[in-house]
């Protein structure tokens, strides 16, 4: 069974385990309690370690077996040599760094490749509390209000693309989510996820 | 809930080291012969891969786990060590060897020199972190394991597990270091040598050699108050006595003890005394002063034949041997690509807290070694 097929992983944790090639060296940033470092290490034989600055969340790593440094993204990234991985990791995560650009710059260093999944801030839901509601959107994937939320950064997936574009980073592949299937059709509007495979 | 006690235990010595086969110290000096006071708990597995030696910090023995006949008190890691503890007795053969240069069992300067039949006092010869090693070595191979699943400890043990895996690397499978550092800084230097200065200036000290006579008591208990206030933290000192007052209603403008804290500082080192030798406390103080796995090298590059995993524990109020020093430690061993795990815990006791029951630290090490063991099982296969 291809781990795509699995109806018991994440969505989005499926798209990256087919994104990612059997046994390679992965760095998981903001790996949170490890589920898709596990997965990565068990179903497609890859050697990972992740980053997380959450001290609950690092027991459930070590309790799966998943090695794992205490530590935020950038600090966490710095001594790793060039290229050292083969995937770098930033799931979920980006939005909650304060300067996504570095980390994600630090990532193409340390990686051969690099796995960007970010929400999408301007999914259609959004623009509708924005636009009739004037409020700042609160919906199941960015469930929090302005005063309480722990992210950061908003973009849109074009926001990123031309992020992606103007610092040279080549887009390999890109993934558009929906809530229970990919989104083909205008993702910026339909998308919750995206995930960006890049390159430097 | 009943569970498995571990029970009576008792500690064994091993002879090595005879002349002419002294141990060479890091001085270039012999020792020899030595004794080795250790303990083990759980049973070796046929094939020995199920091994983890346990070093302990600088005032600690061989006595881990489990009571001796008769005691109260059950050895000073034993919230750790125990059938179903993170060190799974049913699972591993745990070691505990009491190091060189202490006084509970292993050769030191309290025991008696074989050439003059006197106690060595201070014609003991110094001794370092790596010598500590050493001899623990010349237990493990006495022992017939070839590699151990496992080397652990806290502070001073901590340096050991370190040394351990820089000195013999393909000894050793894994390690978990706590609460320690890759070596001495001013800071942990400047306490120790008030420390020795205290009992140094002892007049009952007699330049070490008072044994069989009156002991330097004072001196002793004061270095070990030096110490204890290192081992805590301003939070849990707080916490536990504030200013309070010890037995009266208002301070007394003399220099009786009035608070609390001193009452207790002064119970501490005057227990001390009672257990602890001063001229082994000026010795292993000593060595852990001269502990620099560097040695002005630089870290990455002595940990370039590591082939150990790791695990590496700090605690939040440790500030005498600080989450950032166990960084350091993570950084250099991430330069060299050695698969490390890295936990800050978050706890208010201070640099004892790898001593007190602590669940995140019982439940990383719990795992990490179920880890260690089937990683080992599966690789020790033909």
């Amino acid at each position: 069974m291809t781990p795509g097929n699995k109806p018991d992983i994440r969505l989005d944790y499926q798209i990256i385990l087919q994104l990612v090639a059997t046994r390679s060296r992965v760095l998981d940033l903001g790996c949170g309690d490890g589920e898709l470092l596990y997965h990565l290490i068990h179903q497609k034989q890859c050697q990972g370690t992740g980053i997380e600055i959450d001290e609950k969340a690092i027991y459930s790593c070590i309790e799966r077996g998943v090695t794992v440094l205490h530590s935020d993204i950038i600090t966490g990234l710095k001594d790793f040599s060039d290229k050292r991985f083969d995937y770098v990791i930033l799931n979920e995560s980006l939005q909650q760094v304060l300067n996504p650009q570095a980390a994600i710059l630090a990532a193409l260093r340390v990686g051969k490749n690099v796995i960007v999944g970010i929400p999408n801030f301007c999914h259609m839901s959004a623009r509708f509390q924005i636009f009739f509601r004037g409020r700042v959107p609160v919906t199941a994937e960015l469930p929090y209000e302005w005063y309480n939320t722990p992210n950061l950064r908003f973009s849109s997936l074009k926001d990123f693309r031309s992020f992606c574009r103007n610092n040279a980073i080549t887009i390999v592949k890109e993934r558009d989510l929906g809530r229970h299937q990919e989104e083909h059709l205008l993702p910026n509007l339909f998308a919750h996820i995206g995930i960006f495979l890049l390159r430097q | 809930m009943a569970t498995k006690q571990l029970g009576i235990v008792t500690t064994q010595y091993f002879q090595c080291a005879e002349p002419p086969d002294e141990l060479v110290l890091k001085s270039g000096e012999r020792l020899g012969p030595i004794t080795i006071a250790y303990e083990t708990y759980g049973p070796l597995n046929p094939e020995k891969t199920n091994a983890i030696l346990i070093c302990h910090a600088l005032t600690g023995d061989a006595h881990a786990a489990g009571f001796h006949e008769n005691d109260s008190k059950p050895g000073w890691w034993d919230t750790m060590i125990g059938p179903g503890k993170p060190f799974d007795t049913d699972r591993y053969f745990i070691i505990c060897a009491n190091v060189i240069g202490s006084c509970k069992g292993s050769t030191g300067p309290s025991s008696v020199n074989p050439k003059t039949g006197k106690p060595y006092s201070l014609n003991f010869p110094v001794i370092t972190i790596q010598d500590m090693v050493n001899a623990q070595k010349l237990l493990i191979d006495h022992l017939g394991i070839s590699k151990l699943l496992c080397v652990t400890g806290g502070s001073m043990g901590g340096m050991q597990s370190l040394t351990w895996a820089v000195m013999y690397p393909q000894m050793i499978h894994s390690v978990i270091a706590i609460a320690t550092n890759y070596r001495h800084n001013a800071l942990q230097i400047a306490f120790h040598e008030v420390g020795r200065q205290a009992i140094m200036s002892d007049p009952d000290w007699q330049n070490g050699d008072y044994y069989g006579k009156s002991i330097p008591a004072r001196g002793l208990a004061v270095s070990r108050m030096i110490g204890h206030i290192t081992y805590m933290s301003e939070k849990s000192m707080e916490e536990k006595f504030g200013r309070k007052l010890f037995s009266k209603e208002r301070v007394g403008y003399d220099f009786s003890v009035d608070f609390e804290v001193s009452k207790y500082l002064r119970y501490r080192g005057d227990s001390f005394v009672q257990r602890f030798d001063a001229n082994s406390y000026l010795y292993i103080t000593k060595a852990l002063d001269y502990f620099d796995l560097t040695e002005e090298r630089n870290l990455d590059a002595v940990f370039k034949n590591i082939q150990s995993k790791f695990l590496v524990i700090s605690f939040t109020s440790d500030w005498l041997y600080p989450p950032h020093q166990s960084m350091k430690i993570v950084r250099a061993l991430k330069i060299n690509d050695v698969d490390v795990s890295y936990i800050e815990i978050n706890s208010s006791y201070g640099h004892d807290a790898f001593l007190m029951e602590n669940a995140g630290q019982a439940h990383v090490i719990e795992h990490f070694l179920a880890r260690m063991l089937l990683e080992r099982k599966n690789t020790a296969m033909p």
